[in-house]
């Protein structure tokens, strides 16, 4: 099983992880640009933060073998932050650096205004790249807050096949699917979707512009999810292509609208088994712990 | 919305009045140069021509900089030093195109403001710039890294001419531990002293004590 995790906050997991994401058959990701839990105060840490989804991200990732893209926007939460608004001004040299592959993560958290002018100013800023756009749907009233998001993508004019929405459950696939926009769903440990729930949407709306995944971040999560919903599609009857296109193509294709996406030597089809290379090393070298 | 005008976190730059001396001989550069042009098919020979062009105004510079290895590729440059990339060569020419009392001052903030394959392309290109001294920060940066793909560019030619005797040991010394191939440090058999060496033993009894192997390399700056 070939594995594509379109959303995971890879920042806060640890090597131990990334080790068991590539056993589990994990061979790229997308790091989409949020909160940190804590709260900045200034745009000079997200500078910081951003460098680091450019930079040191993708090295670790690249000793087990996995390919690192990531998402860059100035998230819900903290566009009320009247000191944080700045980092818009900082978007647009992000915007054009290599594996950047959407603008996010963005959309509503409490509905304010000030998270509706972000919003719209962000989506403007994935037209003008033409990059795509990963829409956050809030944890709270999230039936009113997507469909409010639509109404604001819906506005922008952006393609709505350059949008995906995240974070859907039962009460909002109808809506995202109806708009035309791509259908993410988050797999959690306890709470909110799970491979079980997730599998039963998948047979009642089909496979297609469906992205599965684990959104592991700092908080209660497992980056393993997205296998775990791989199984739960084959014992409930999918065949492995369904799996394949879900879990591998979907993503592909929906951040290849980027043209920015680096698979090559991870790419393999699924059961080519593909070891990547060996933990812990990159480009022939290794990297020691604390080296300087 | 239109493109801001200025970035919030401008770097702070310092003024560099007047432009330095070049550690490479222009024939390497020159080299470079055809290199280049032997990989790229007409149509990107075309396309590097008009971006060349352009650079030589900052605003287009910062443009084309970031967006190198997607327009012109990114695999290892045939005739160019050991691990150059085709994006690297790029790179370098754009700088290139820059006054040369203007190239200390963008290339700092290409670098600072680069992700790590354009923080790579800056130190490649150091040796090549009129920068004098200038860029010496940009290597410590580079040193500080634990990503061995800028610490093997940041000991080239430029860090040989430009960087201090305590420093330049340590950069060696990191790139044993870290496992950057020693060939990549320019200068090496000129500057090695004892005091490298001894550093050097330090490390091979330590990693002894461990029963861990050690480098290969050592023996290039610790010999018997
Ligand atoms: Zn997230």
């Amino acid at each position: 099983m070939r594995i594509f995790d379109p959303h995971i906050h890879m920042t806060s997991r640890t090597t131990a992880d990334y080790r068991a994401m590539r056993a589990a058959g994990v061979a790229a990701v997308v790091e989409p640009a949020f909160w940190l839990g804590q709260p900045r105060t200034s745009p000079d840490s997200f500078a910081d933060y951003f460098d680091g989804l450019l930079g040191w991200e993708p090295f670790r990732a690249s000793q087990y073998g996995i390919s690192h893209h990531c998402t860059i926007a100035l998230n819900p939460k903290e566009a009320n932050d009247p000191r944080c608004v700045p980092v818009l001004e900082l978007l647009p040299r992000y915007l054009v650096k290599d594996r950047v592959v959407a603008v996010g993560e963005i959309g509503f958290d409490s509905a304010t205004p000030e998270e509706e002018h972000a919003f719209a100013v962000q989506l403007q800023l994935a037209v003008e790249h033409e990059l795509p756009a990963m829409v956050h749907t809030p944890h709270r009233d999230k039936a009113g807050g997507t469909d409010r998001s639509i109404a604001v993508i819906r506005e922008s004019g952006i393609d709505p096949g350059m949008v995906v929405l995240d974070h859907l459950n039962e009460m909002t696939v109808r809506s995202a699917a109806d708009a035309g926009c791509w259908m993410g769903f988050s797999i959690y440990p306890d709470t909110k979707m799970d491979p079980d729930r997730m599998v039963r949407i998948l047979q009642q709306y089909g496979t297609e512009r469906m992205l599965v995944n684990s959104a592991a971040d700092w908080g209660h999560s497992d980056p393993l999810l997205t296998r775990a919903t791989g199984e739960a599609m084959l014992a409930a009857g999918f065949d492995a292509d369904d799996v394949d296109r879900v879990l591998w193509r979907n993503p592909v294709e929906f951040y290849g609208q980027s043209g920015r996406l680096e698979l090559e030597g991870v790419d393999a089809p699924a059961g080519e088994a593909e070891p990547g290379p060996p933990p812990g090393s990159y480009a022939g070298n290794s990297l020691l712990r604390g080296g300087g | 919305m239109t493109t801001p005008a200025a970035p919030r976190r401008e770097p702070d730059l310092p003024h560099h009045p007047a432009h330095g001396d070049v550690v490479a001989p222009p024939e390497e550069t020159a080299a470079l140069r055809e290199a280049l042009h032997r990989v790229l098919d007409p149509q990107l020979t075309e396309r590097l021509a008009t971006d060349l062009a352009e650079a030589a105004d900052p605003a287009a510079l910062l443009r084309r900089f970031p967006a190198a290895g997607r327009r012109y590729g990114r695999g290892l440059l045939p005739g160019a030093p050991d691990g150059w990339r085709v994006e690297d060569a790029v790179r370098t020419l754009l700088l290139l195109r820059l006054p040369p009392d203007e190239t200390a001052a963008v290339a700092e903030r290409v670098y600072r403001e680069g992700d790590a394959a354009e923080r790579r392309g800056v130190l490649r290109a150091l040796p090549h710039l009129p920068v004098g001294p200038a860029g010496v920060e940009l290597v410590r940066d580079a040193l500080r890294a634990n990503d061995p793909r800028l610490v093997e560019a940041a000991v080239g030619p430029y860090a040989a001419r430009h960087l201090d005797q305590p420093a330049w040991r340590q950069a060696v010394l990191k790139c044993l531990f870290i496992e950057v191939p020693l060939r990549a440090v320019a200068g090496l058999a000129d500057r090695r002293d004892a005091e490298l060496a001894a550093l050097a033993e330090g490390l091979a009894a330590e990693r002894r004590a461990a029963g861990r192997t050690v480098p290969a390399d050592l023996a290039l700056i610790a010999p018997g």
